[in-house]
């Protein structure tokens, strides 16, 4: 009954993918509320940024391949091109919509912060 | 076109029913994109009200990913039965993941509504306007998939496993599961780092 390009999924990769997606859920929401604690001042808030975005990332990365099943397909890799491609255009869209707008507050010759009391100020926003 | 025909049919074209709705999940990454992308402008428009530290409720949110965590499981534990080919439990685990989804979905509304009467709904500034259509795309996405597990309910129960149920009920699954996606940016974008 089974379809060429569908293999059998398993109850073990199933919790495997939600035993680590509570992990990382519930380690990123440990770092967010002890930082915001205070009682880590070893950690700068940066590092603390990219470390969510990775612990994020991780788990896209593990609820593809355990709940979606991504890369589990048969050849030609049709899922994993689109997946590929999708993760391009969503780069260019957000990467670029980021760049765009801190070129702007960059030429305004103001950080967004500044941009946006000038504006309140001469504007009236 | 007779029953066996239909059948032969249905199993020729289901990888390609299958990698056609994976193709829109796709473009629905796109579209969330393109809210992330206006959410990440706009975040800083606060227009002098409050900002995401100010409104955000960590512990509340961390429920509501929770809860939609253990629906998106729920909702793997129905495939699984599915492929077991048990047809009770397949209900079993697909009615759990309606309820899961509308404890969700009703966190959610909870969570606008208080917003809304604290005065802080989306006409308040950019950055409200942008949280709530992202947000709220997410929710749209969360009611039609809680309407399509009811329906999907109904006829496993009226049908029973046949190949465009089953079919129909693993598009179903892959849509779940990209929501619960969908979430991870948006607690870890929205939530965490607003909070931060």
């Amino acid at each position: 009954m089974q379809a060429a390009t569908e293999k059998e999924i398993s109850y073990k990769g199933y919790v495997t993918g939600f035993v680590s997606s509570l992990f990382l859920t519930l380690f990123a929401f440990w770092l967010v509320n002890d930082y915001t604690g205070a009682s880590m001042p070893w950690l700068s808030k940066q590092t603390l940024t990219l470390l969510l975005a990775a612990l994020a990332l991780l788990q896209f990365g593990v609820q593809m391949v355990f709940f979606l099943h991504l890369g589990a397909s048969g050849k030609p890799r049709w899922k994993l091109l689109v997946f590929w491609f999708m993760i391009l255009t969503v780069f260019i869209l957000v990467g670029g919509s980021i760049w765009i707008m801190d070129n702007l507050n960059y030429n305004m010759g103001m950080t967004p912060q500044e941009t946006k009391v000038y504006m309140g100020e001469h504007e009236g926003f | 076109m007779d029953q066996q025909e239909a059948l032969l049919h249905e199993q020729k074209n289901r990888p390609k029913l299958l990698l056609g709705f994976w193709l829109y999940l796709m473009t629905d990454c796109l579209l969330f994109a393109t809210l992330f992308a206006a959410y990440a402008v706009l975040q800083i428009g606060t227009a002098n009200g409050p900002a995401a530290k100010d409104i955000f409720d960590p512990w509340f949110v961390l429920g509501e990913t929770l809860v939609l965590l253990v629906s998106s499981f729920t909702c793997g534990l129905a495939l699984l039965a599915m492929q077991a080919r048990q047809k009770q439990q397949v209900m079993l685990w697909l009615g759990a993941t309606v309820v899961l989804g509308l404890a969700f979905l009703g966190m959610e509304l909870f969570e606008f509504i208080s917003l809304a009467q604290e005065g802080h709904g989306w006409e308040r500034s950019g950055f409200l306007s942008a949280f709530f259509t992202l947000v709220g795309t997410h929710g749209l996405h969360i009611t039609v998939g809680i309407l399509w597990a009811i329906v999907m309910i109904l006829r496993v129960n009226k049908y029973g496993l046949t190949p465009p149920t089953t079919r129909k009920v693993t598009m179903f699954g892959m849509f779940w599961h990209f929501l619960d996606v969908i979430w991870i940016f948006i607690f870890t974008i929205v939530y965490m780092l607003g909070v931060l």
